[in-house]
């Protein structure tokens, strides 16, 4: 009798022990890892915001699995790579997640890359934005943006129709600000500009007079600025209009982080005629973007979403695209190679994944600051279809780039 | 190059004054009371968001919200000092860092949740705003006002804590508490009024810094190395010190970040490490 019982209760385990794992592929588990607080929380904000308000429309079941969606807080993102790497860690072997997305400062991501090579999971980058971070793992896709392609596109014009022939940079010393600052000289000297001076300024910087002085003396006729996000757009903004420097005195040209709601809110009319390349503002018009951005309008309190929280609503949308495709199959390999020339409508326009890169391919749009409303706001006047990052076609011009993407 | 030379001066200055007005509370609370204040820059943060929220949602002019600010951030600290602070006031400071950086990190939330994560914009009436020119020479307005807040407050304090008698009664409590209660002092109260003050000033730093340097919840914690950099140069308990210290890592700041601007960043820390091997306990300590 006591053997009969043994072996129910052996059955009855085995059956338990056969259906969990049956059960936990019914759900397919994505990590977020985003800068929920310090420096850079507001990026964070605004890209789960897109995460959210994408599950929200498509809902939480995709080719009959259930998303399953693990918050994880970078902190203060760029100053502490190793926590982002270290949480990738966590999520993979202890939390076992399939796909893992997020990433708001190029450090994190790539101090994060090897993870991936060495698990073989997917991670959707959807706001680090160093041209080579694509090239770093096989395993990441991107969705926001490789800042050469916009900065490259905003220095040729600026030398070719924005009248601009002495120009001046000033970028945040880091990856990011360092790679537009290179891609912008060399479009803007390509097209026949002279770059006069520069400067890099430190992530940590409460005070901008010093270089607002040093763009003044400078004498140059225009200035490029790439600030990332966070307090620095709307101080910077500030000094120069102090001392100033504004569109009317000296052309300026940047990247869209200077031209979001707040900075410009804060700057006001001194804000009136900046130029900005990139590939996002809440102002473009399409029917896609009218109906994201009254998603997001309802989900923050009124608030415009900007570039971060439609990287976030991308990045949710290649996930699903591409579990779609798969048929809900997360494997690394399977996974990326759907990912690889899906093409979609953004509410930024037309975008698709470069299957030689994963990197995005998307619309660059040429924008000024005028008043609409009475208030200073981005409008687009030029655009330029379908920019792949020029760093990587250099790389593969020069034979430096795998089949799979990755940098030799 | 003379008119160069001055606009980096005025405008390190100035920058120099922000943080003296930010840091002086601490050098109060910190320095006289003995107690390591780190939530020091939540007070200011207070201060912040009380003006912001007085400006953008109910339409005060900017000045009027300032000693609202102030007061509203002393209100604050004495809440907090009443039903958690004094407890701790013969406590080590590992306890008291714990505590206060505690306060910090929920204050952060608390902001987080409230206000949302975002930079509150600001924009100052047009009286502010601007510069004014003098030849070749040209002032930021709102530097200068910085600048003129900044002397009318250490004047103020000086007064106050050297040539009154609550001054006098503060520095008899810090001093000797046992021969203070026992002249009748009411140390209690008067710990709570020091305490007060040093965050009411802190409070209203947090709304003078909006506009040069933006406002998020991590405002608590962004500038608190800058607020104990002051106070640890300046000397403890020095209001002369914190003043010519702020002022004077101010100037360093944007003339190295001006004419090397490669290492500029670092070379305010460079001068803090060498001041601190000249005179550990500040340069213009006491004893």
């Amino acid at each position: 009798m006591k053997k009969v019982f043994a072996g129910i209760g052996g059955m009855a385990t085995a059956m338990l022990l056969g259906l969990a794992p049956a059960q936990a592929q019914d759900t397919i588990k994505i990590g977020l890892i985003m800068s929920f607080s310090g420096q850079f929380a507001d990026l964070g904000t605004m890209m789960d915001a897109g995460v959210k308000l994408y599950m929200k429309e498509h809902g939480d079941t995709i080719a009959g699995k259930k998303i399953e969606i693990i918050r994880k807080d970078s902190g203060a993102a760029g100053t502490a790579p190793d926590v982002a790497k270290r949480l990738a860690q966590e999520l993979i072997v202890r939390d076992k997640v399939d796909i893992i997305a997020g990433f708001s400062l190029t450090p994190d991501a790539l101090a994060a890359a090897d993870v991936f090579t060495e698990s073989k999971k997917v991670a959707v980058i959807m706001n680090a934005a160093t041209a080579i971070i694509t090239a770093r793992s096989p395993y990441f896709a991107r969705t926001s943006i490789p800042l050469p392609a916009a900065m490259g596109a905003l220095g040729t014009w600026a030398a070719k129709t924005g009248g601009a022939k002495k120009t001046f940079t000033m970028v945040t010393n880091y990856g990011p600000g360092i790679d537009s600052e290179i891609a912008f000289q060399t479009a803007f000297k390509a097209a026949g500009g002279e770059v006069i001076g520069g400067v890099r300024f430190p992530v940590a910087n409460p005070d901008f007079s010093a270089f607002a002085q040093q763009l003044k003396d400078s004498k140059a006729d225009s200035v490029y600025i790439f600030v990332p996000g966070g307090e620095q757009p709307a101080a910077l903004g500030k000094a120069l209009a102090e001392h100033g420097v504004t569109p009317k005195t000296v052309k300026i040209f940047s990247s869209g982080e200077l031209v979001n709601d707040e900075p410009l809110k804060s700057m006001g009319d001194a804000a009136l005629g900046i130029i900005s390349g990139w590939s996002y503002s809440w102002t473009h018009k399409s029917d896609t973007n009218a109906k994201f951005v009254k998603g997001i309008n309802e989900m923050l309190n009124g608030r415009n979403p900007d570039q971060f929280a439609v990287s976030g609503y991308d990045g949710m949308q290649l996930i699903y695209k591409a579990l779609e495709k798969t048929k809900g199959n997360a494997d690394g390999d399977t996974l990326i190679a759907a990912m690889k020339g899906l093409a979609w409508e953004s509410p930024r326009g037309p975008v698709s994944i470069d299957p030689e890169t994963r990197d995005i391919v998307q619309n660059i749009y040429l924008r000024r600051v005028d008043t609409v409303n009475g208030k200073p706001q981005v409008v687009e006047f030029d655009k330029l279809d379908a920019v792949k990052d020029p760093v990587k076609l250099q790389l593969k011009a020069d034979g430096k780039l795998n089949p799979d993407g990755t940098a030799k | 190059m003379i008119a160069r030379f001055v606009s980096l001066l005025f405008d390190g200055f100035a920058y120099g004054m922000l943080l003296f007005v930010l840091s002086v509370g601490l050098s109060v609370t910190l320095g006289m009371m003995n107690f390591v204040n780190l939530a020091h820059g939540a007070f200011a943060m207070v201060g912040g968001y009380v003006a912001i929220a007085l400006m953008n949602r109910m339409g005060w002019p900017f000045l009027a919200t300032l000693p609202v600010a102030f007061l509203a951030a002393a209100l604050f600290s004495v809440v907090l000092e009443r039903v958690l602070y004094r407890r701790l006031y013969r406590a080590t400071d590992l306890d008291q860092s714990l505590l206060t950086i505690g306060i910090v990190f929920m204050s952060i939330a608390i902001a987080a949740y409230v206000f949302g994560t975002n930079q509150q914009p600001v924009q100052l009436p047009d009286y502010l705003r601007g510069r004014i020119v003098l030849g070749d020479f040209s002032f930021g307005v709102y530097r200068l006002f910085l600048i003129v807040s900044a002397l009318i407050i250490t004047g103020l304090m000086v007064i106050g804590l050297e040539y009154t008698r609550f001054g006098a009664q503060v520095r008899a409590c810090v001093d000797n508490q046992r021969m203070a209660r026992g002249l009748g002092l009411n140390v209690d109260y008067v710990f709570m009024m020091t305490f007060a003050l040093g965050s009411g000033l802190a409070g209203l730093g947090g709304a003078l810094a909006i506009e040069p340097m933006g406002l998020d919840p991590n405002f608590a914690l962004k500038y608190l190395v800058y607020m104990l950099i002051v106070v640890a140069v300046g000397g403890l308990a020095s209001i002369r010190g914190a003043f010519f210290t702020a002022g004077l890592l101010g100037v360093i700041d944007i003339f190295s970040k001006y004419y090397v601007p490669w290492i500029g960043g670092f070379i305010l820390y460079l001068v803090m490490v060498g001041l601190l091997i000249w005179r550990p306990n500040g340069v213009f300590a006491r004893r």
